[in-house]
């Protein structure tokens, strides 16, 4: 194990994002955009042998798929998970997503829908609610944010909940304590999660050259540190070239603005 | 048995009014050539319900819709279908948007002839007040959970693509996914499918070649032979969407009168200009299926 000292912060982000599936053991992992599923396919080839992948459609995959053009790779399928049994495993919590809100709040409730006060009229129509309501309130969750910011992480509560969140006079009668179940939250900056005191967002690790108070300028409520709080661990060389397997073209390169290293100078 | 028709005539069969479900998924496996004969109709004040691709944003943008029921109405590789949002935006349609698992258990509800099916589904999120309607349910045993009631979604017709079918009705379906096309099915009762090759009947010595049989003979009313009837969406093993058109179509969304000029181009000609008008059928058939 050789920890790399050349890498950009994309693919220090999946070696984080990674970390998020470590202790599930055997369940259908998803990974959605190119940072989550690259790190999905990281954690499988790593230490999460269990994981169910699928080819971003129906069959699910004895290796991960690379993204974009195949070339040579031929997929090899190992089962069927059509869109119906991704709703069983969904509802028996037998399910890992790490997706990406455009706004999160204090409560880990997030937004895909629509922007602005009036849901009958959105200022900006997004994706509507997708599989997020049933996805919260069924199994654990994670998410990746490419630009943290007051923006993305709210002062208030997100305009149209789409994830449930710790809101807990939101939830249903007779829910058990843990009916929300939250992971990693990787960005640019930090990685966070909610097992603050009464499910506050607590930084766990800060990427190189990133200080707390510049995370905590970038988020509209007030976070913690967490014990042990530490710098991002950088990937190892080993990681690098599976990430370079699992990304041939590079599609990594192009999510966050200026493809940055993942050794930034202080600012 | 002959359940053989036209577009045309299936169109004559819908009324105004209607709650109309569409199968398929996305820009995949979309009954294309019939949502255009509608637009080319006189039908209004539809209800459409579906997993939505290019047929929701060409239905609100030729002002058919009143109301859409959806899980989501996306293009995949274009995230948000381009007339869908500016129709929201405009607040010009009424809609009831369902977490992608509600819409499947109302409709299986509805096929099931049973009022609401119980779930922890939509509770704690938006759900509940985008759709006031929406009452929940304590579970009468012991664990007294509380449980969204899922209404039901009935609909009077569904309009399903598929791969092959006889004059009977039976069909099959091809694809890795077969989605919910079974649910619409049977939550309509009352099927038109296009289809991409017809044949006399359907008959195979091999059991495993019905699992791509997706839903009753007994529930289909009409197969319209409607070759590359899914374009510009995906019918599996045929052809792939057509990603050029629907870059095309979804940038005459944000050109004054750029609705009206695709209809031209496209739409008011009848189905053969609509195939030459895409680039003819080699062009269509050499399109590939995307991996991701």
């Amino acid at each position: 194990m050789t920890i790399a000292t050349d890498f950009t912060l994309a693919e220090l982000i999946i070696a984080a994002a990674a970390e998020t599936w470590r202790d599930d053991g055997e369940l259908l992992a998803t990974g959605i955009g190119p940072l989550p599923r690259l790190a999905a396919g990281l954690a499988k080839l790593t230490f999460a042998e269990g994981m169910l992948l699928t080819d971003g459609e129906a069959m699910i995959v004895e290796q991960p798929t690379p993204l974009g053009p195949r070339g040579d790779f031929k997929p090899k399928y190992t089962g069927w998970m059509p869109y119906n049994r991704v709703f069983d495993s969904v509802w028996a919590g037998r399910r890992h997503a790490m997706v990406t809100p455009v706004q999160v709040d204090r409560w880990a409730q997030g937004n895909i829908s629509a922007l602005g006060p009036d849901f009958q009229k959105p200022k900006v129509q997004m994706l509507g609610v997708r599989g997020f309501p049933g996805n919260s309130i069924s199994h654990k969750n994670s998410m990746f944010l490419p630009n943290h910011s007051k923006r993305t992480f709210v002062e208030g509560e997100v305009d149209v909940v789409s994830s449930v969140g710790f809101r807990k006079e939101t939830w249903p009668a007779g829910s058990p304590d843990d009916l929300v179940k939250i992971g990693l939250v990787v960005t640019n900056l930090c990685v966070f999660d909610f097992n603050g005191p009464d499910h506050a967002a607590q930084v766990l690790s800060l990427h190189p050259g990133v200080t707390f108070e510049q995370v905590q300028d970038n988020t509209g409520f007030p976070l913690l540190k967490a014990a042990g709080l530490k710098e991002t661990a950088a990937p190892t060389e080993e990681q690098l070239a599976i990430i370079r397997r699992l990304d041939p073209h590079d599609v990594r390169a192009t999510v966050l603005k200026g493809n940055p290293p993942g050794i930034r100078a202080a600012a | 048995m002959n359940k053989q028709m036209s577009l045309k005539a299936v169109v004559a069969e819908l009324r105004d009014g209607m709650t109309i479900g569409v199968g398929g998924w996305g820009p995949r496996r979309k009954p294309m050539a019939l949502i255009r004969e509608i637009i080319r109709s006189d039908l209004k004040d539809l209800t459409i319900v579906a997993y939505g691709g290019p047929e929701i944003g060409m239905l609100c943008a030729s002002g058919k819709v009143k109301k859409l029921i959806y899980g989501f109405v996306s293009l995949d590789f274009i995230p948000i279908e381009p007339y869908f949002r500016k129709a929201r935006e405009a607040g010009s349609i009424t809609v009831t948007e369902l977490d992608e698992g509600l819409l499947l258990l109302g409709l299986r509800a509805a096929a099931h002839n049973v009022p609401f099916a119980v779930t922890r589904v939509g509770l704690g999120s938006a759900v509940m007040q985008a759709n006031p309607e929406f009452k929940t349910v304590l579970s009468p045993y012991e664990d007294g959970q509380e449980l969204l009631a899922m209404p039901a979604i009935k609909l009077d017709a569904a309009l399903i693509h598929v791969g092959k079918a006889d004059r009977a009705g039976n069909t099959l379906s091809f694809g890795p996914d077969p989605f919910f096309d079974q649910l619409f099915a049977q939550a309509s009762g009352r099927v038109y499918v296009t289809t991409e090759e017809l044949v006399n009947i359907i008959a195979s010595e091999n059991p495993e070649d019905m699992k791509s049989n997706l839903f009753e003979a007994y529930l289909v009313k009409g197969v319209v032979e409607a070759p590359l009837g899914a374009h510009p969406t995906t019918s599996h093993y045929g052809y792939g969407w057509d990603a050029a058109h629907l870059k095309a179509y979804a940038a005459t969304a944000g050109e004054e009168g750029g609705w009206q000029a695709y209809h031209d181009k496209h739409i008011a000609g009848g189905e053969a200009a609509y195939i030459e008008s895409v680039g003819g059928e080699a062009t269509i058939r050499a399109l590939p299926i995307p991996t991701f």
